[in-house]
């Protein structure tokens, strides 16, 4: 499938640029927030001031990729979202509680269902076709894809609006902190990766994509495979499901101009990248991802806005810091897993 | 679009809701036209004995025991398990390790019933409050639970689009199975009552106080059930190593957005209409040959006038039997897409009508009414399932007859 148009929002300055950006947005913390635009030009104005930030990021998001993509509507919408409208879910439940059941007001109540985000951006557009959310933890992203990869393939839909949001709420970080996901202490995020301990960054973003069937001169990139597999038995079992991708394009390691990881910083979490990177991926350049977006279940939308990025524009940007990667990549393998749970297998190629 | 598509096939059913605990309950439920609703029992909240709801009847440790699991655990997953189980073991397959097997399920409140005790305690300190009410709190893991209780690994998926969540996970499964990617997928939906939606729904003022009636003219709302249903679909081959008649083929599906309001139907149906029409489309049927519309009929003002006129303007003059199964399990929310759908497929099965309770005023805007009596022994060929929700999200299932 071509991938003719995409748009992130992250903590990063991802949002409306069209390469890499140039610096690497630092920070000194254990939990990042997106850099959020101004949505006024992206967000209906009466809309803005009643919707929540995953909202706002979803639908703008969204927005620019039409944009980018010179659409209007859309044939279909598919979302991804693991933890889904956290910020108006909390709100309710506090009011709930506090309140004993009296007084509550619906408004945040109806923008708690998962599926607010891409039922806003089909309001915004007036898109009725396809609209579906997922709400699969590591595969939130993974099955929307797959979901609109099919829908092309049947010509339900000439074109798919992909994307994934997920966002990071004060309840949400303290509550994930106290499952010892995060680290204790303040960490550089340049510094997260190289200086692996026990825990990582949170993180959130919205990240959306074009896909279509047939190609045009304005293509971006081709999505030419994903895969997902849930708790495999060890590194063994990893290895053969990554080459088992690989082969079914007629591919193997070696044919990687650079595989995109989603080492953590986690020492338990990377043991797995570290072992395919000496063994599978020995002579691949190798870079990560989640120094700059965090660590969060969709977070492979960011990486496939990366990938996709450094092989429309080439290694330029924050991606020249990449050892040994040629300036014009033609094939991208994304392997990221989420708690050693749900695995997934992107492979991005140039057009 | 390809109408020699793989066909995929109903080979199991499970289900539980406020009117029984498996299959032969529910049919013995509808026989006896006896609805699932009275006050609530398990959940504290001061809407007890103010609104009726549809409570499975029996408590996190009798679900926990029935389904293999632990009774810690969101009531979503225990619910879920007890239907899921039923459902495989009712296809008759027992080597789902050595097959292409997926687990598509729905939910929309996760465990939410286990972070509602969680959060008394946290909102007051942060440091407060039993993490393990709150580690299942994702509706995605209240599936990889069921997943792994079930021994399902090659394909998981959830997915939560409010109250057509589980009609949509039906249709992925099968288009799963369609696209040659899995052999047998395990596809419905759960949902367990919980303070947070009962008291959402209230704050719409959308419950009514009494037992609701779907399509009539003096409804006054919805009330609340909970359950799981799901089918088991395989593909043409695996059906063929199983002995086993299929229930029904999945003939026509649809998904389409309402692009209206993010809670209110549009008046004149639009999303509903273009999901009927669409499903039609695909099943390559015509209006004539829909026997029985199992409506989504909440029994809102908005809901049921919105669909009502969809229906009208797609099948008038002529209406095949319709009512709304809400009229006994109350909405389930994110199971009733497939507590619906199995109840389709044991329609077309056992060639039933089910009534729609406590109907006695034809709608002024419609020109039909639903049927309120309990009819055996029908020719029930093909069976369209309506399944509608907040966000616009509006999905239309068919299912027929195998062979026909």
């Amino acid at each position: 499938m071509f991938i003719r148009a995409l748009a992130s929002i992250s903590p990063q300055h991802t949002f409306g640029a069209d390469e890499l950006p140039s610096e690497i947005v630092t920070y000194h913390t254990n939990r990042l927030a997106c850099i959020e635009p101004d949505y006024k030009a992206w967000v209906d104005l009466k809309m803005i001031r009643r919707m929540s930030r995953i909202i706002k990021m979803g639908v703008a998001a969204a927005s620019l990729c039409l944009k980018n993509a010179g659409l209007e509507v859309p044939d279909a919408i598919v979302t991804g979202s693991a933890y889904g409208c956290l910020e108006d879910t909390g709100i309710f439940l506090n009011r709930m509680i506090e309140f004993n059941e009296e007084m509550l007001n619906p408004t945040a109540f109806i923008q708690s269902t998962h599926n607010t985000v891409a039922a806003q951006i089909a309001l915004s557009v007036k898109c009725y076709g396809y609209n579906n959310t997922f709400v699969h933890r590591g595969f939130s992203f993974e099955s929307a894809l797959m979901d609109g990869i099919m829908l092309l393939k049947d010509n339900d839909a000439n074109n798919v609006l992909v994307g994934a949001a997920d966002e990071i709420t004060d309840i949400s970080f303290a509550i994930l902190r106290r499952f010892g996901i995060y680290r204790e202490q303040e960490v550089s995020n340049l510094q997260l990766i190289g200086e692996p301990a026990r825990g990582t960054i949170a993180g959130e973003g919205a990240a959306f994509f074009l896909l279509t069937k047939e190609g045009s001169p304005n293509d971006c990139a081709t999505l030419d495979a994903i895969h997902c597999f849930y708790k495999p038995d060890g590194v063994e079992e990893i290895t053969s499901e990554i080459d088992s991708f690989l082969r079914a394009q007629s591919l193997a390691a070696a044919d990687m101009d650079l595989v995109i990881n989603g080492q953590n910083g986690d020492l338990a979490n990377d043991s797995i990248y570290k072992q395919l990177n000496t063994m599978m991926f020995a002579q691949t350049p190798v870079t990560q991802y989640k120094h700059l977006c965090g660590e969060y279940p969709t977070s492979s939308a960011f990486a496939l806005w990366y990938a996709t990025t450094l092989i429309k524009n080439g290694n330029t940007g924050f991606g020249a810091g990449i050892d040994t990667l040629s300036s014009k990549p033609r094939k991208i393998l994304i392997y990221n897993h989420y708690k050693n749970i749900h695995h997934s297998l992107f492979l991005v190629s140039a057009c | 679009m390809n109408y020699s598509d793989p066909v995929v096939y109903v080979a199991g059913l499970g289900v539980i809701s406020a009117i029984g605990n498996n299959v032969p309950e529910t049919l013995a439920a509808f026989s006896n036209q006896q609805p699932g609703m009275g006050d609530i029992t398990m959940l504290d909240t001061i809407h007890r004995t103010q609104l009726p709801v549809a409570e499975v009847k029996l408590n996190n440790h009798e679900l926990a025991g029935l389904g293999g699991m632990q009774p810690t655990q969101p009531r979503t997953a225990l619910l879920s398990m007890v239907a899921a189980r039923e459902a495989l073991s009712d296809a008759g397959i027992s080597n789902i390790d050595q097959l292409r097997t997926g687990f598509i399920s729905a939910n929309t409140t996760g465990g939410m019933d286990l972070s509602e005790n969680f959060f008394s305690e946290f909102r007051k300190d942060h440091k407060a409050g039993n993490l393990h009410d709150v580690i299942n709190h994702e509706c995605g893991t209240v599936t990889d639970l069921v997943a792994d209780a079930l021994g399902v690994h090659h394909y998981i998926s959830t997915i939560s689009t409010a109250c057509s969540s589980s009609a949509n996970a039906i249709f992925f499964g099968a288009r799963l199975i369609r696209h040659n990617m899995l052999d047998l997928v395990i596809a419905g939906g759960t949902d367990a009552l919980t303070k947070f939606t009962i008291n959402g729904f209230n704050t719409l003022m959308i419950l009514d106080k009494e037992f609701c009636k779907p399509f009539d003219e003096n409804r006054k709302g919805l009330n609340l059930g909970e359950g799981a249903g799901y089918v088991v679909l395989v593909s043409e081959k695996l059906l063929k190593g199983l002995k086993k008649k299929p229930y029904a083929t999945l003939s026509g599906y649809a998904n389409t957005n309402d692009a209206y309001h993010q809670t209110a139907s549009s008046p004149e149906g639009t999303g509903s209409w273009l999901a009927m029409t669409g499903a039609l489309k695909r099943s390559g049927l015509s209006t004539g040959d829909i026997d029985y519309i199992n409506l989504h009929g909440t029994g809102t003002q908005n809901n049921d006038v919105a669909e009502g006129t969809a229906i009208q303007r797609l099948f008038a003059p002529v209406f095949p039997y319709m009512s709304s199964t809400k009229s006994f399990t109350g909405h389930t929310l994110g199971a009733s897409g497939s507590i619906e759908a199995v109840f389709s497929c044991l329609a077309i099965e056992h060639g039933i009508i089910y009534p729609n309770l406590r109907f006695s005023t034809q709608m002024k805007e419609l020109s039909f009414m639903p049927e309120t009596k309990y009819l055996s022994n029908q020719p029930v060929n093909h069976v369209m399932s309506n399944s509608f929700g907040f966000g616009g999200n509006c999905s239309s299932l068919i299912f027929s007859k195998a062979g026909i």
